[in-house]
């Protein structure tokens, strides 16, 4: 219990300092950046405290918002990603999931990459409306919300091959 | 009373859910207003310090379009020095025909946003150096944007490419003016509106700060007349204008200090109050 929570706390910190020091200045065609920061979102553990996630993932997001002078966005996306994750759980993995053990960071099944294309769609929607703001911008906002989530998507399942444990 | 508590422990999750949710939609909300909150920008010790990190290491990739850019400014100001009648032609930040005196503090861009339409800028001095929110902020090749947040040691900028800036600019040739916006699209290009009709606009011609505003000094260069188009039924132009500066790539920057700034808003106060 505890390692698992040395554990948490460690990918908060490396990926916000990953996505800090080098995703957000990554400017692919001038205006889409990945944000793989969300992995801590994902990888959180599925019978973890709920509570705990929320306020963490709310935590993650006021610290991105403050990098990105950007007010409150981040973090709402992030709370609400955290609140609905047991639902896109449910969508993806069926009614049986808290029964078993899911772990996110074995090979890629089609239920997994679910989880996570579902996850990070539902956070980029929210992202960029709430950056945009108004509705006049709402080709710019599925614009960059579908290539924003095709590069996030790329670089999480990169670090997740890149972080998992080796089996011997 | 015990239902009360019972609710609440039942629906902890939910009811924390939504206090973080209104806390985090109130703050987007406050940053889409004009001025923002204090608290959650890049001004603060933490994220400007780790910024200002990061920027050294940057730095050292930039050495080379830096070191042009400062012997570029060298070779201008050493034509200045050697021919002094050139004065009179240059736009100079500073002491424009002795008309608006105004300081020039040096500072260093540590973190630089042009992909999302509400951009801002970092940069290393702040309260500390004398800057003061709505200061105006250019480099060598024209304005770059105005003072948003302060911290003893960091500052932010709006950029001009942020749809919330609004600028005071004219046409060199001529007194006619307009305000500057940016409509998100290109970090090239911001737009001159509310020109009117009247005034004679070729392409190329160039576009320079006005003077009505107390933030600029009059006659900073913005850029050059890219594409004229005309609103339907208004008598405006809007104007697509190219920009001097490259915002993507920002250097060393200088803030103007108006010295006349404050006697001017008191002046402009007392005749609305009267």
């Amino acid at each position: 219990m505890n390692s698992a929570l040395l554990v948490n706390i460690f990918r908060f910190i490396m990926l916000l300092a990953i996505q800090i020091v080098i995703f957000n200045n990554m400017n692919f065609l001038g205006y889409i950046s990945p944000f793989p920061y969300l992995l801590y979102i994902i990888l959180y553990p599925v019978n973890g405290n709920r509570a705990g996630l929320i306020f963490s993932s709310f935590l993650l997001g006021l610290i991105m918002d403050m990098f990105c002078n950007s007010g409150g966005i981040h973090a709402t996306a992030c709370v609400i990603l955290a609140y609905y994750r047991p639902y896109i759980f449910k969508f993806s993995f069926g009614l049986s999931y808290e029964y078993q053990t899911i772990r996110l960071n074995e090979s890629l099944t089609p239920e997994r990459f679910s989880f996570i294309l579902v996850s990070v769609l539902l956070h980029h929607i929210v992202l960029f409306t709430l950056e945009a703001f108004q509705f006049k911008f709402i080709l710019d906002i599925l614009l960059r919300t579908l290539f924003s989530t095709i590069f996030t998507i790329i670089t999480s399942i990169i670090i997740i091959y890149l972080i998992k444990p080796h089996k011997r | 009373m015990q239902q009360i508590f019972n609710f609440i422990i039942r629906n902890s999750n939910r009811l924390l859910f939504l206090l973080l949710l209104g806390i985090s939609l109130a703050l987007t909300i406050q940053s889409h207003s004009f001025h923002r909150s204090k608290v959650i920008s890049s001004a603060n010790f933490l994220s400007g310090g780790v910024y200002e990190r990061i920027n050294h290491i940057n730095e050292y990739l930039n050495l080379r379009t830096e070191n042009e850019e400062l012997v570029l400014e060298n070779a201008r100001l050493k034509s200045l020095l050697f021919n002094k009648e050139d004065t009179t032609k240059l736009p100079l930040p500073d002491s424009i025909k002795g008309v608006k005196p105004a300081d020039i503090i040096v500072s260093k861009v540590i973190h630089n946003s042009y992909n999302t339409h509400e951009n801002y800028i970092t940069i290393n001095s702040g309260a500390n150096d004398g800057i003061r929110q709505d200061m105006g902020v250019i480099n060598s090749k024209g304005i770059i944007g105005v003072i948003d947040n302060t911290s003893p040691r960091y500052a932010t900028v709006i950029s001009i490419l942020n749809m919330k800036s609004q600028i005071n600019a004219k046409l060199k040739k001529s007194n006619h003016f307009g305000s500057l916006t940016w409509d998100g699209k290109s970090t090239g290009f911001v737009q001159l509106e509310d020109v009117p009709r009247l005034a004679s606009i070729r392409k190329g011609d160039t576009i320079v700060t006005g003077g009505q505003s107390v933030i600029f000094p009059e006659g900073i260069n913005i850029g050059t007349v890219d594409k004229i188009q005309t609103k339907e039924n208004s008598s405006y132009y809007v104007i697509n204008v190219k920009l001097f500066n490259d915002m993507t790539n920002l250097g060393h920057v200088y803030i103007i200090k108006s010295k006349d700034r404050e006697e001017l808003i008191n002046l402009e106060k007392k005749g609305k109050d009267e």
